[in-house]
């Protein structure tokens, strides 16, 4: 399952998608809007989404992660629209029988939903300007990533 | 000689290249043969920044391939670099 939220995204709500008594072990994820990247403090981030086919893309992964680590379910949010600092960005929920594969499912379905997504975030800077992160037509932003 | 049919379109732009073009979509009248012909045609009249190697496309949601043929009514999306998470 997978969502793009334009409100701030709830936990509670997606924990109890959880409750399954082979389940014993779940992993969640939450990346948060940090205060700086690359040396620059961030005060926000606008994330824009090409809902289709995020929405699409994300399905085929949560598909992936379920099918390689043999989960019992899988989860991902990701927000949309303007955050601040220290908001939730996206959350990933798994379920498995034992803790390594959940630890393993987690973070694959963060990275392929960070590399493989159409969404895209612009930074808000504490002097004013904004970019769009890893659009700068320079080689050297061709490394840069806002981690979480 | 053939002549060549034109082919209408619809582009939609987001992020970046939605900034660099100014506008959310727009339907545009073309005889580009293939979707990198379009990218270029429309990156020669808009003057965007990144190249067809930094980009991907998408063509009624579903990812294409810049050398895929472009068709009448097609809708077509180009994907800058993503930074999503």
């Amino acid at each position: 399952m997978f969502l793009l939220s334009k409100e701030a995204i709830e936990i509670e709500p997606l924990r109890r998608l959880f409750a399954d008594a082979r389940a014993g072990a779940v992993a969640t994820f939450e990346g948060r809007v940090r205060n700086h990247n690359d040396g620059r403090p961030v005060l926000g981030l606008d994330y824009e989404a090409y809902e289709a086919l995020a929405v699409e893309e994300a399905e085929t992964i949560m598909k992936e992660a379920t099918d390689r680590f043999g989960l019992y379910k899988a989860c991902c949010v990701h927000r949309v629209g303007s955050l601040r600092v220290g908001d939730l960005a996206v959350w990933v929920g798994v379920s498995g029988a034992h803790r390594a594969e959940a630890f393993a499912a987690c973070q694959y379905i963060i990275d392929a939903v960070k590399h493989r997504l159409p969404i895209w975030k612009r930074e808000r800077y504490a002097d004013g300007s904004v970019e769009w992160v890893n659009c700068q037509s320079g080689s050297r932003e061709l490394s840069r990533e806002h981690a979480h | 000689m053939a002549y060549q049919e034109s082919k209408q379109v619809q582009i939609r732009y987001y992020a970046a290249l939605r900034e660099e073009r100014g506008l959310p979509a727009e339907t545009v009248t073309t005889f580009a043969g293939s979707l990198r012909e379009l990218y270029l045609e429309l990156r020669d009249k808009h003057g965007f920044r990144l190249g067809c190697e930094r980009l991907r496309v998408a063509v009624n949601d579903r990812f294409g391939n810049w050398d895929d043929e472009l068709a009448d009514s097609d809708r077509v999306v180009f994907i800058p670099p993503v930074s999503g998470g």
